[in-house]
């Protein structure tokens, strides 16, 4: 081996590197990203304490917007700034945004490859609890689930995780039964590679681009479903959420207040707009069968 | 036939368990404690003792469980820790009144949405289908409770052509249901014309439709008797799917427009700690979910033999 020259164009980039040059390439999907962007920061911002308190009064009730950052979007009925808590709903969807992504995919493609893999009994028990979640209305199973951990933002994201698990499990376990009987596979296996080996050394990087796809529509999911749930009086109770922010702005218009309303669905657009065309873009790059 | 439906139904059993120990845990193993939520934190234990027993609550889990498994098998859920009505009856007037919330947008969606999603397969990558395409993905961007929250402040408290909010129950609830069928059909057209003019694109390049249009059979043509009549099942599968939702009701409607219905029933049931109320929604919406998904298979049996034997 030592005879061949060292390679000179650099490391072959992963996939995942590729599929993100590849969306980076499309003007208007670089746009999307740089939108999803801005909102991360807003979290981070959010989270080290530098974004303006939104609890805190910032002038008198309801005032009108005027060109001040603070009063840009106007007051709300306790005087606080609206812009401010529109920002803090931000960090309050991309918490649950990533929350349940991270809780969801990582043990959707588990279960799916482990079923898929093992087959026999380890599948009858995953197909078992895939049947029994799926056959659970989502609206009531999240209902259940924020009774028995009591409402709130940790109980919505485990909520909508569970109900979002199923179909990424569904996914993989399909792709891996389709891998399984590769000729890569027999390969690695007459080689001597093992179970683990096999499974997530050979098999999960062909299977994986399914649940990055469905991760993306977990996460548009959760955002959007943090809202209506919220609105609800299944979320998130007290602090800052879009949901909130809208059932008080409902308030507002009979009063003819239009700006508390506009300014937080413009900010749940921009997030659910860019997220699902990146999302879109993803299929596209990452899988064209489904597309 | 008779040996398939057999099999699906007795597959569908362990599922139907599985639903019942999910319920029964969530609710009675991990849930705060309803005697405590009914008679708050002051109460003495004797109350509670008392309560508690009249609620069944003081046997052991595993006999609250095989209670709660006699009560599926024989549909008769008790009665309601608030109100102390029979849940039956309760349960039915509210599927009721769901289905009057959710049952003539579908009907009538599903009418237009395949009118509206051949008419723009017809002009496809014509300019109506990137408008309509373009405008759906901006529309399904807006969260849905915002168009229930514009379309009452429009319709109902600006123009004052509906009732802000309410229920009547007889003919009278039509006035009361208008804005909300119109709300819901508004909802449903983005996804679902998206989702039929792929299920037509799909089939639009197929051989029998190539082998059609070469005998010089028109597009309207290829569309109403090549195209349509295959998009038939995923159409029909779609719609069967859907049909428990409609008896759970639109929780966002009802809570939105104050309409009695399942929904509503189950968030007032979830603040109250109404135990039996939440367990015998979410059991017979699971078991509505079970069925129509095994009228769905019967469907795809009738349609497609060899599902029968595999």
């Amino acid at each position: 081996m030592s005879s061949v020259p060292a390679a000179s164009h650099a490391k072959p980039r992963s996939a995942a590197m590729e599929a993100l040059a590849a969306l980076w390439r499309r003007p208007h999907v670089r746009a999307c990203m740089l939108v999803v962007l801005a909102y991360l920061l807003v979290a981070v911002a959010g989270y080290a304490h530098l974004l303006p308190d939104h609890e805190a009064a910032v002038g008198d009730a309801q005032q009108p917007p005027s060109w001040h950052l603070a009063t840009l979007l106007g007051t709300d009925i306790l005087g606080r700034s609206v812009l401010w808590r529109v920002l803090a709903g931000a960090q309050t969807a991309v918490t649950i945004g990533l929350v349940t992504t991270t809780l969801a995919v990582p043990f959707g493609t588990a279960l799916g490859l482990a079923a898929g893999y093992f087959g026999g009994w380890v599948d009858a028990i995953i197909n078992w609890v895939y049947s029994v979640v799926v056959s659970v209305p989502d609206i009531l199973l999240i209902t259940a689930i924020s009774y028995a951990l009591g409402k709130g933002l940790t109980s919505m994201c485990v909520a909508i995780a569970a109900t979002s698990w199923v179909s990424i499990m569904r996914l993989v376990r399909g792709e891996v039964l389709r891998h399984k009987g590769s000729d890569y596979v027999l390969a690695a296996r007459s080689l001597g590679a093992g179970s683990r080996r096999i499974m997530f050394s050979e098999i999960l990087p062909n299977v994986i681009h399914v649940a990055i796809v469905t991760s993306s529509l977990v996460l548009l999911a959760a955002v959007k479903g943090e809202v209506i749930l919220t609105y609800l009086g299944l979320g998130v109770q007290d602090g800052a959420s879009w949901g909130l922010l809208i059932a008080g702005a409902s308030q507002d218009l009979t009063n003819e207040i239009w700006a508390p309303l506009l300014g937080t669905v413009t900010a749940m657009f921009l997030l659910i707009y860019s997220l699902s065309a990146i999302g879109d873009a993803l299929r596209d790059v990452l899988d064209p069968r489904l597309a | 036939m008779g040996a398939y439906v057999v099999r699906r139904l007795l597959q569908a059993i362990p599922t139907v368990f599985g639903v019942a120990l999910l319920t029964f845990l969530l609710f009675n193993a991990f849930g705060p404690d309803p005697v405590r939520t009914a008679l708050g934190n002051h109460a003495t234990a004797e109350a509670i003792a008392n309560l508690r027993h009249q609620w069944g609550l003081d046997q052991s889990l595993p006999l609250q469980f095989v209670d709660f498994l006699r009560q599926i098998v024989t549909f008769d859920y008790g009665r309601s820790y608030v109100t102390g009505d029979d849940l039956g009856t309760q349960l039915k007037s509210g599927a009721l009144v769901s289905l009057s919330v959710t049952v003539p947008p579908f009907v009538f969606g599903a009418i237009v949405n395949v009118s509206i999603a051949l008419f723009i397969t017809r002009h496809r990558d014509g300019i109506v289908d990137r408008a309509a395409r373009a405008l759906f993905i901006g529309a399904m961007s807006v969260s849905a409770l915002v168009y229930v929250l514009a379309l009452q402040y429009l319709l109902a408290f600006k123009l004052d052509w509906f009732p802000i909010n309410g229920y009547e129950s007889g003919w009278a609830a039509v006035k009361y249901l208008a804005l909300p069928w119109l709300i819901q059909l508004l909802l449903l057209m983005g996804p679902d014309i998206r989702l039929y003019r792929t299920l037509f694109l799909a089939d639009i390049d197929a051989d029998w439709v190539r082998t059609a249009r070469s005998k010089g059979a028109g597009e309207g043509r290829v569309l109403f008797r090549h195209v349509l009549p295959n998009a038939w099942i995923p159409i029909i599968t779609q719609n069967v799917t859907t049909i428990p939702f409609l008896i759970l009701g639109s929780f966002l409607m009802e809570r939105f427009f104050s309409i009695p219905g399942i929904g509503n029933l189950t968030i007032d049931a979830l603040s109250r700690g109404d135990l039996p109320v939440l367990k015998a929604v979410t059991v017979l919406g699971a078991l509505a979910l079970v069925l129509f998904n095994l009228v769905n298979d019967l469907l795809y049996a009738v349609a497609d033999p060899r599902v029968r034997l595999s």
